[in-house]
């Protein structure tokens, strides 16, 4: 199997990815260009955090309008797995593969901090490694990562257990001061209807080692690449 | 005086507006022969400007030790280059960006970050810190607010951004920045040893290329601004101030790492203050040669730009770089590739002189090595201000009646707040190599790869400079050297940025002097070389100068990250031990100044000794891993100390001191608080008495208070109350 | 032609920045303000001449880029004059 991590022109957090995936993990990993017109037989492909064109008109809008996005829209569509962190999670919405918006955190601030986040879903090829109403902490780093959506639209989300990751208080509380961007419904995370397009703001890949204080983000690669290597098997 | 109209006579007073003495204008007549261009006179007056050519403070500056065993490039290029070992190198620099921040203070404080990463990404290293000390004025001095909500997120604006992690540094306030703050910018890059490259121009005939964004009216002069001290009218010069680009800096560092990698570059040099005018110079000026220029190749933003404004635009992100001839293609082929365009501008000649071509005339030929290499040098003559022995005299220190009250309001006043507002504001964590970041005494950062590990910790402390400036230069030196020992690490080199006042003023080149001379002593007493550095001067408003305000940023080289020990306690029953003795020193501390207004006395002693004794037992005790916690004793003495040792993970502790209340507060020099499970007391102990330091054991961590019994007096407060206070007194301060 | 696309949050949609902007102005002492939206707007050289065209391709720059329909509102202006 093979992982692959965007790298658009303006993208931080890629060689972060890179070295979890292919150094942690142990997986072949390439870097798949912002010109790309395929995503080159990946089995995962994670789009990461960053400021993709300086995003500069609003964040993630230009680079959903890349070439290697339009691929990544065909890997999804295939069933294939995407993770989108942070700005990647920009793009996806931006792209249409997830729905919503991310606005401006209500502090009109950057916000960089641990935060605890719930764990809503444990089905998913994602998160199958954690328990539902787990407690997980891993960072987060935005200016834009105020969840946005029409009520309609978050009942709708919430009716289909889309929400995967909710700011909540260390002992899995919802309250509005652990809510640090002010995302409606205190929504960190969601998931596309096939479940396997994964768009969350806090950024896994910073908790994927003991050195930097938190291995809670790991568990989520792993669960990736041990739902596709099982997958792989069946299909074999 | 734009455009491409008719250009004024050069004379004494045209050269007057450009912060040129008569002398020096009169000197390049003599050296060119015949009376200047207006466009040679510009450039001549930005790289003679204190800001390029450091006139006044050089003679000074070579007091400081510049060499030592990890020393691979000492002071004069973009930035110092340390050895790490296992082939890695370490590259940085600080530098002040204080005036255009007053100014305009989101781009003044994000073009300052750019800059500073240019000048350690030019070396070949690829950046992975930042650090940023920051002196504000009264928060409710004029425009104040705006200022600090401006540089914060300025600094994180461009540091977000372009990838690198800001993770540490300092932020105070002073009312003697209220006219004039300071924005000292710090990166530290990483390299292969054989990878490093420099800003050295060679080989006649080889091109000279322009890369990054094209070049617009803005900055003029920024050069010669650094070196002038602020009137009132600076906000007219608004136009002046750069506009940083982070997206640019981003895809021009990696486009930049990339061609070095391609052997096809010869040399590299960042257009920073002073622009086109002082890469072109600098770099003909260290290869001993000659450089030609065709400014009507340079890529313009505005139409209609005069070879003046060219050559002094300080227009961002953009690099100067020297090609090997007849390779300009696979440079330009690394450059397509990020979507930037690269230009040949023109070529290195070996005339040893620069001829600056516009508009099909020669509007320059100047000779490149005296201008560069004989710029003017001044020792200006100092002494010490008249009421320097009404300033120093003992002052009246009033006894603490309730010590828990006075560490309450210490930890509720903006310099010792905490400074999580502003750090939240900026990615720590970026890039994965962030194993300590802000909050602690130095940051730590792995390097992935190797088992090593690199410590930062920026420092000084204003009030003690200005009481006695050889001892707050030596202790500024000290801290941070002591900072780097608090997790265990080896000092490697260091980087200074001198801010201070009007150097023509006696008193002011004698500050200079003498902070120079004491972090000389310290840092041959500690053994930690200067590397590189800045200074500016001019930082005066109305003629009221700042304190002296030498900051310095020290790097540190860590063999292991198993055995770090954290800044604040980690779990109950540890045992707290305090290292060094205290002699209740009161001059300029937090005590006097934050709450009774008093900045008299002499600072607290340096004992360099002491200091060295000190760091050399902490690398030790680290290394064996018998210490959890460990934080040294700076501003607000004991008391602050072991507060902000509970604040981490709201553990508690229960000390007893045999002193009084006041003393809580002394702000004695050489001593740090550490913590240790009980099993390692004894080592601690019996390694603290080898190594000559006085070490006691005072007490254990835990509960949900910390309580200290001194003699005739204490205090006892709630952890997590007092952490709330701490923790939002800076926002509540700035009104938000 | 000389076109102006301005882009706004929509009315339903929380706009922060526009809420500070109005609180600081409140601060200087502009207390007349009972509404303040904080939008961005776009300066364009059209190449065409023809108007309707020029509203048409204006349209879809607003759909497909300019500003994300979700939560954000267009305005397209052709002023017979153009912008100074």
């Amino acid at each position: 199997m093979k992982c692959g991590v965007v790298l658009l022109p303006g993208s931080n957090c890629d060689h972060d990815v890179y070295h979890v995936l292919k150094h942690t993990l142990g997986q072949e990993t390439v870097f798949l260009w912002h010109e790309n017109e395929s995503v080159e037989a990946c089995d995962l492909v994670v789009v990461p955090g960053g400021f993709s064109y300086g995003d500069y008109l609003r964040s993630g809008a230009l680079a959903a309008r890349s070439p290697v996005l339009a691929a990544v829209r065909r890997h999804a569509d295939a069933g294939g797995l995407v993770l989108g962190i942070c700005n990647g999670f920009q793009i996806l919405c931006e792209a249409g593969l997830l729905p919503g918006a991310l606005l401006r955190n209500r502090s009109l601030r950057f916000e960089h901090r641990d935060v605890c986040l719930r764990v809503e879903r444990d089905d998913l090829a994602f998160t199958r490694r954690y328990r539902k109403g787990q407690v997980l902490s891993i960072p987060i780093a935005h200016m834009d990562g105020n969840y946005f959506g029409t009520e309609a639209a978050l009942d709708e989300l919430e009716a289909a257990g889309r929400v995967v990751f909710r700011y909540a208080s260390p002992d899995g509380g919802l309250d509005d001061a652990w809510n640090w961007n002010g995302s409606a419904r205190a929504i960190a995370g969601i998931v596309n209807a096939g479940g396997n397009v994964l768009g969350m703001m806090p950024h896994p890949e910073r908790a994927s080692d003991p050195l930097l204080g938190s291995t809670d983000g790991l568990a989520l690669f792993e669960a990736a690449v041990e739902s596709l290597k099982e997958s792989l098997e069946v299909a074999r | 005086m734009s455009g491409a109209g008719v250009e004024p006579t050069v004379d004494r007073s045209l050269a007057r507006t450009m912060g040129m003495s008569e002398e020096e204008h009169d000197r390049l007549v003599e050296i060119l022969g015949r009376i200047p261009s207006y466009t040679e006179l510009g450039i001549t007056s930005a790289l003679w400007s204190e800001h390029c050519s450091y006139k006044s403070s050089k003679v000074f500056l070579r007091e400081l030790p510049t060499q030592g065993r990890h020393v691979i490039q000492g002071p004069g290029e973009n930035a110092g280059v340390v050895d790490v070992g296992d082939g890695w190198v370490a590259v940085f620099k600080m530098e002040s960006h204080n005036h255009p921040s007053f100014i305009e203070p989101y781009q003044g404080a994000a073009t300052g970050v750019g800059g500073i990463l240019r000048d350690v990404f030019t070396m070949g290293a690829r950046p992975i810190a930042l650090l940023d000390s920051l002196r504000f004025g009264e928060i409710d001095a004029p425009r104040m607010r705006y200022l600090i909500d401006g540089v914060v997120r300025g600094v994180g604006g461009y540091g977000n951004c372009v990838g690198v992690p800001t993770v540490g540094g300092e932020t105070g306030f002073h009312r003697c920045y209220n006219g004039n703050i300071l924005v000292n910018a710090f990166a530290l890059g990483v390299a292969r040893r054989e990878r490093i490259f420099t800003a050295k121009a060679s080989g006649p005939g080889n091109p000279v290329l322009y890369v990054g964004s094209r070049t617009g009216r803005d900055g003029i002069h920024g050069a010669t601004m650094a070196s002038e001290s602020f009137a009132a009218e600076s906000e007219a010069k608004r136009p002046t101030v750069q506009v940083g680009d982070p997206f640019a800096e981003r895809i021009l560092l990696e486009a930049c790492l990339e061609a070095m990698g391609s052997g096809a570059l010869v040399a590299i040099q960042d257009m920073g203050a002073a622009g086109l005018t002082s890469s072109s110079f600098e770099m003909a000026g260290r290869g001993g040669l000659g450089i030609r220029l065709d400014l009507d190749q340079v890529p313009l933003r505005q139409k209609g730009m005069s070879p003046y404004e060219i050559m002094l635009s300080e227009s961002q992100e953009r690099m100067l770089i020297v090609a090997h001839r007849g390779r300009q293609e696979e440079i330009a082929k690394v450059f397509r590739h990020w979507g930037l365009e690269v230009v040949e501008i023109g070529e290195v000649t070996d005339t040893g002189r620069a001829e600056i071509w516009g508009g099909g005339r020669r509007a320059a030929d100047i000779p490149v090595e005296p201008l560069t290499e004989s710029a003017p040098l001044y020792r200006r003559p100092g002494a010490p201000r008249g009421d320097l022995a009404r300033l120093q005299a003992p002052p009246e220190v009033p006894p603490v009646e309730d010590a828990g009250a006075v560490l309450t309001r210490l930890l509720t006043t903006p310099e010792l707040a905490s400074k999580e507002w502003i750090y939240h504001q900026y990615d720590s964590s970026v890039r994965t190599n962030t194993v300590a970041g802000p909050g602690g005494d130095a940051a730590v950062l792995r390097l992935k790869g190797t088992q090593r590990g690199l410590a930062l910790s920026s420092d000084v402390n204003p009030s003690y400079c200005l009481l006695d400036p050889r001892t707050g230069g030596a202790q500024a030196v000290a801290e941070s050297v002591r900072n780097l020992a608090m997790v265990g690490a080896e000092p490697l080199g260091l980087t200074d940025c001198l801010n201070f006042g009007n150097p023509e003023r006696p008193e002011i080149t004698w500050q200079l002097a003498e902070c120079i001379r004491g972090m000389s002593e310290a840092c041959r007493a500690l053994e930690i070389p200067v590397v590189s550095g800045n200074v500016s001067l001019y930082n005066e408003t109305e003629g009221r100068s700042i304190h002296p305000t030498p900051t310095v940023a020290a790097v540190g080289l860590l063999t292991r990250l198993d055995t770090l020990p954290s800044a604040s306690f980690e779990a109950p029953a540890q045992r707290i031990v305090l290292l060094g003795e205290d002699r209740r020193e009161y001059g300029g501390s937090a005590y006097l100044r934050l709450l009774y207004g008093i900045e008299q006395g002499l600072p607290p002693a340096v004992d360099l000794s002491a200091e060295a004794r000190l760091v050399k037992l902490m690398r030790y005790l680290v290394s064996q891993g018998v210490v959890a916690t460990a934080h040294d004793l700076a501003e607000g003495g004991v008391a602050v100390a072991l507060a902000e040792c509970c604040f981490g993970r709201g553990i508690g502790a229960r000390v007893r001191l045999p002193l009084e209340p006041t003393a809580l507060f002394s702000e004695t020099q050489a001593r740090a608080v550490l913590a240790c499970a009980p099993g390692n007391l004894e080592t601690v102990l019996a390694e603290a008495e080898r190594a000559g330091v006085p070490a006691r054991e005072v007490g254990e961590t835990g509960g949900p208070r910390l309580e200290i019994h001194a003699e005739g007096g204490g205090l006892a407060l709630d952890v997590r109350d007092l952490r709330a206070t701490w923790s939002t007194a800076l926002p509540r301060a700035l009104g938000l | 032609m000389k076109a102006r696309v301005t882009v706004f949050p929509r009315p339903e949609v929380l706009d922060p920045q526009g809420k500070a902007i109005k609180g600081a102005l409140e601060r200087l002492g502009f207390t007349a303000v009972s509404d303040l939206r904080a939008g961005k707007s776009f300066d364009l050289e059209l190449t065409t001449a023809d108007r309707g065209e020029a509203e048409r391709q204006l349209k879809e720059m607003c759909e497909k880029l300019l500003a994300n329909t979700l939560v954000e509102r267009y305005e397209i202006e052709l002023p017979a004059e153009g912008w100074r």
